[in-house]
């Protein structure tokens, strides 16, 4: 009997599953097989004739190639703000969860408060442009590493808890210094959640649209969800290029995924659980 | 920050203080992260409290005391724009526990093709919003979208999802979750998996059915699983702006205004005094709800 | 993979990413580098892809790189930023008319008053990239443009209809549509911008019962909400609503829908800003000649007149490192030369504001329907928009409420009449 309920059990997941997740890409992905006229119509059909290939192409010649630069600049940006937000991430949560002291309240209010004030635009870009980081990608991957903290540490300093404390003691006592103690011995026992961390930032970071919009202008800056606009405006909207361009960016942060698959459940387990 | 670096010499934990040494945990670990947090968010968040109190067009201001509030508060849709955002938030984050609750149980039990339906599940939390925004919009369309097409074939006729003002808001709250349940759902995965598999053996041993199993131990010790989804979840709901944004704008009319949207379309319109005074409410909505939820979750959590 | 080699990958990794990111920063310059700023979409950007060519050609040691941004107030605001925190392109195209003031044109932009090229500018443009004191400020971008309503030939002479002068005709027409099975007035509230041409378009209409309302709208003495003449423009959104002359997917349905419905006659009316035209003739070209337009009529016939939009500016700001070679492009644009790059890659829409610019012998019917308001006789006048530096944010979301049944045309103009408010407050303007 319950093997009987177990196949039906499944076969109703699989069959949901395709309705309610597939059948989505699969209207992104054929639509970007389509050519201009039968892709307006916007309809849930096949094909007529493969124009892919084409579709691609005017993708990523469009505007001067426009896709390859943003795809460069969105992977300089993705990898080095994640970089950076692992490793001062982990610093502040390894300290904040070990030694405790009347200012943890203060940090971790300033931590909450990160998570939930939005980010104010024009004084940023006033700063910014006092520090002559404006419109520059050094500049944008410091922004997104000060929006991605709050979120970083508050996993680093959860599964940092779970890591005994007299590891760094006697790794002090056999006089190693604080440096070499968490850089040595502690990040590399933090790479569960240092993948839960890169998988997340990554993807949201990846994804960002609005931050590349105000603190990034001009062409030669582009980011890869500003290349959507070549192909939606006011006027009128390709929808071919539009779904074609949606394809070609979600591949990276779908590598990604592969990648990291089977250690995300695993750094989840060990960080955001035990809070 | 020199104040907290000294000060961080100065208080060594009092579990290692017996021979003063180095402290394992320096202050300077903070430096980094605080200076680039300072001085690129909360310096300009500082900054914005004072442009909060004036009129301000980008190329001057003028300093005119509470009357963005007074005004903020008196725009038609900001107390609708507040009920939007509270529903949203409450929708999005109880049916991401539920369902993502749910799905945790089934893709850790016996099921076929497992690995499928955990990527399956997972894979739209990597699509950019605003894609995501875009296809829904299209789909949802109450005429040609595929959604109400694929209702005809049923004999069903489907709602205008995004252009009904009554359904617009929960229609963009379905995609949220829709896009957002996977994470929910690995959090609760991770957490099931924690439990030790001795509890259920011992259910088993008492001759515990499923039901039980998942009222008396599945879902108590994942509360902590519960709490990092609701926490995550509600404060992305009560801020959640790209999704209405790519979908709805807050329409039709004002229908789905959430405050985020209210304050970006001042924002956008050049009221940049009453769009920042608009944050400092969003700021205060954010801390009165969230604040005494973590405090509640917590305090649940010391209790077991 | 063991503990080490991953740290070492990390390091190794990060190491080569400060690398990449100190080289994106070099710069090249041989020739002068200009950058061009235009709002997206394929046939804005044709058209100035297609000047650049033709000026780049003449101008070898000069290249343009065109920038896009998105259009709408989201693109408002990427102006207002971007000249605020002085990183404006070298030029840009912008709005004329009330978003132009908004800029605050005399601090920001370089004065074009004395340019040669001027003299062959139309006097009834210049006057609406003048700023405050006085000084002109922008060249013309493209060609003007009539707000009113465009109407598909076919189903008219199928049902035997006349172009309709007044506002009552224009509804007897649609009871005709609608009885013989047809969608009468095509509404896309995809897209909101366009819910609000009925008002919009409308103005003539205003002004042509009262001229001073423009005045007195600016010093805070006339209001949408009473008087009216001007609330004619949202209770002719109600009527047509409430008399269920939309097509069904109204609410989602977007401007592309919308020309695309014009032109098969899928719909017979569409209120609309003239420069579709360009889109329904590189979109449709069979279907062109099936495209006619009118003014929206008001409620007396000999009233008649048409809604004039004036066309974009191009508009230098001050900061631009490259004044000489900028400027040397906005005066390539405002020449005969410029209109006719402009026609080649997008069709005529209009008539242009330079002198000496003329319009192809075979317009479509659609341009050559609008062009009697323009010629001896014809009767027209500008926009609100242009008469007055006050436009509500809001008005697109109060009219697709209007127009959708959730409020009422005289709720509609109240409501409006208090972003209005907001809006003049926000500009500084007496009497507010």
């Amino acid at each position: 009997m319950s093997f009987i309920r177990k196949y039906w059990l499944s076969a109703v997941a699989i069959l949901v599953s395709v309705v309610v997740f597939l059948v989505p890409f699969a209207f992104i992905v054929l639509t970007a097989f389509k050519d201009p006229k039968q892709a307006s119509l916007l309809d849930f059909s096949w094909p007529q004739g493969n124009y892919l290939w084409g579709n691609i192409v005017e993708v990523v010649t469009t505007r001067n190639w426009m896709l390859v630069t943003a795809f460069v600049n969105s992977s300089i940006l993705t990898v080095a703000s994640v970089a950076l937000l692992v490793i001062f991430g982990a610093m502040v949560g390894f300290v904040l969860q070990r030694r405790k002291t009347r200012l943890n309240g203060l940090i971790e209010f300033l931590i909450l408060a990160g998570l939930m004030i939005p980010p104010a635009v024009v004084p940023t870009i006033w700063l910014l442009q006092g520090i002559q980081l404006f419109g520059r990608l050094h500049g944008l991957i410091l922004i997104e590493v000060a929006y991605g903290l709050p979120f970083t540490i508050l996993l680093y300093r959860a599964f940092i808890s779970t890591i005994p404390r007299e590891l760094d003691e006697a790794a002090i006592i056999d006089g190693a210094r604080p440096f070499d103690v968490f850089f040595k011995v502690i990040l590399p026992l933090l790479w569960p959640v240092t993948v839960t961390n890169i998988v997340v930032q990554s993807v949201a970071i990846f994804n960002d649209f609005t931050n590349p919009l105000y603190y990034l202008p001009g062409n030669a800056n582009a980011t890869v969800q500003l290349t959507l606009y070549n192909f939606q405006s006011q006027f009128n909207t390709s929808y071919n290029l539009l779904f074609t361009n949606i394809v070609l960016i979600t591949i990276p942060p779908l590598i990604v995924f592969l990648f990291f698959n089977r250690q995300i459940v695993a750094g989840m387990t060990a960080g955001a659980v035990k809070g | 920050m020199a104040d907290m670096t000294q000060s961080g010499l100065a208080v060594t934990p009092a579990r290692i203080a017996a021979p003063r040494r180095r402290s394992p945990y320096p202050g300077w670990f903070f430096l980094p992260a605080a200076i680039i947090y300072g001085v690129l968010f909360l310096l300009p968040t500082v900054a914005s409290l004072y442009f909060s109190l004036t009129r301000w067009t980008l190329f001057n201001s003028t300093f005119i005391g509470l009357d963005n509030f007074a005004q903020f508060l008196r725009e038609p849709f900001l107390i609708k724009g507040l009920i939007n955002t509270v529903i949203y938030a409450v929708i999005t984050s109880s049916m991401k526990v539920v369902l993502g609750l749910l799905l945790a149980v089934l893709l850790t039990s016996q099921i076929a093709a497992r690995g499928y339906l955990r990527s399956v599940v997972f894979f739209p939390v990597l699509v950019s919003t605003v894609g995501v925004g875009i296809t829904f919009t299209v789909l949802m369309h109450p005429t040609n979208g595929m959604i109400n097409e694929g209702l005809a074939l049923l004999g069903i006729k489907g709602p205008g999802w995004l252009v009904n003002p009554n359904l617009a808001l929960y229609s963009v709250a379905l995609v949220d979750v829709w896009k957002g349940v996977g994470l929910a759902t690995v959090i609760y995965i991770a957490g099931i998996v924690a439990i030790p598999r001795d509890y259920y053996e011992a259910a088993r041993i008492d001759g515990a059915t499923k039901l039980q199993n998942f009222f008396y131990i599945t879902l108590p010790l994942c509360r902590p699983a519960t709490s990092t989804v609701i926490i995550l979840s509600f404060i992305g709901g009560l801020r959640t702006f790209d999704l209405i944004w790519a979908m709805t704008r807050g329409g039709p009319g004002f229908a789905s205004d959430t405050v985020a949207s209210v304050i970006y379309k001042q924002y956008q319109s050049g009221f940049y005094g009453l769009s920042t005074a608009g944050n400092v409410v969003l700021f205060v909505l954010i801390a009165v709800l969230v604040v005494p939820l973590t405090m509640m979750l917590n305090r649940k959590e010391g209790h077991e | 993979m063991t503990k080490t080699t991953r740290r070492t990958m990390l390091t190794g990794f990060s190491a080569g990413l400060l690398a990449m990111t100190a080289l994106s920063g070099t710069a090249f310059a041989q020739s002068i580098n200009l950058t061009y700023l235009v709002p997206s979409g394929a046939d804005g950007v044709a058209i100035a892809e297609e000047l650049v060519k033709t000026f780049e050609a003449a101008n070898p040691d000069i290249n343009i790189d065109i920038e896009t941004r998105p259009g709408g107030s989201e693109g408002d605001n990427l102006i207002k930023t971007r000249l605020a925190t002085g990183t404006m392109a070298d030029i840009f195209r912008y709005n004329s008319g009330s978003l132009f003031q908004a800029i605050n044109p005399a601090q920001f932009l370089v004065d074009m008053t004395n340019e040669p090229w001027q003299a062959d500018v139309q006097a009834s443009f210049k006057q609406v990239v003048t700023a405050p004191d006085g000084t002109v400020r922008g060249a013309p971008m493209g060609a003007a443009m009539g707000g009113g309503i465009y109407y598909n030939k076919a189903i008219y002479e199928e049902l035997g209809l006349a172009v309709p002068t007044t506002w009552a005709e224009f509804m007897a027409n649609n009871e005709k549509i609608k009885a013989a099975g047809k969608v009468a007035v095509i509404q896309t509230y995809g897209d909101t911008w366009t819910s609000q041409l009925f008002v919009l378009a409308d103005y003539y209409n205003v002004s042509a019962k009262d001229g001073s309302f423009a005045g007195r709208y600016t010093a805070g003495e006339a209001k949408f909400g009473t008087d009216a003449a001007a609330l004619r423009g949202f209770e002719k959104l109600q009527e047509t609503f409430e008399a269920g002359f939309f097509n069904e997917d109204f609410g989602a349905a977007k401007y592309d829908d919308g020309i695309r419905m014009v032109a098969t006659g899928e719909g017979a009316h569409y209120p609309m800003l003239t420069f579709a035209t360009t889109a329904i003739a590189s979109t449709y070209p069979e279907n062109i000649n099936d495209v006619g337009f009118f003014a929206q009529p008001g409620d007396e016939a000999e009233l008649n007149g048409l809604t004039v939009w004036m066309p974009d500016g191009l508009y230098v700001p001050q900061t631009t490192p490259n004044l000489e070679a900028a400027m040397k492009f906005v005066a390539f644009a405002a020449s005969v030369e410029g209109c006719e790059a402009q026609t080649r890659a997008g069709g005529a829409s209009g008539p242009y504001l330079i002198n000496g610019c003329s319009l192809p012998e075979d317009v479509p019917p659609a341009v050559s329907d609008m062009l009697p308001y323009f010629a001896e006789g014809g009767q027209n006048g500008p926009a609100l928009e242009f008469l007055s530096p006050i436009k509500g944010p809001a008005l697109e979301q109060i009219t697709v409420e209007v127009g959708s049944g959730i409020r009422t045309a005289a709720d509609g103009a109240a409501l409006y009449d208090e972003d209005v408010r907001k809006q003049a407050q926000q500009l500084g303007l007496p009497g507010w």
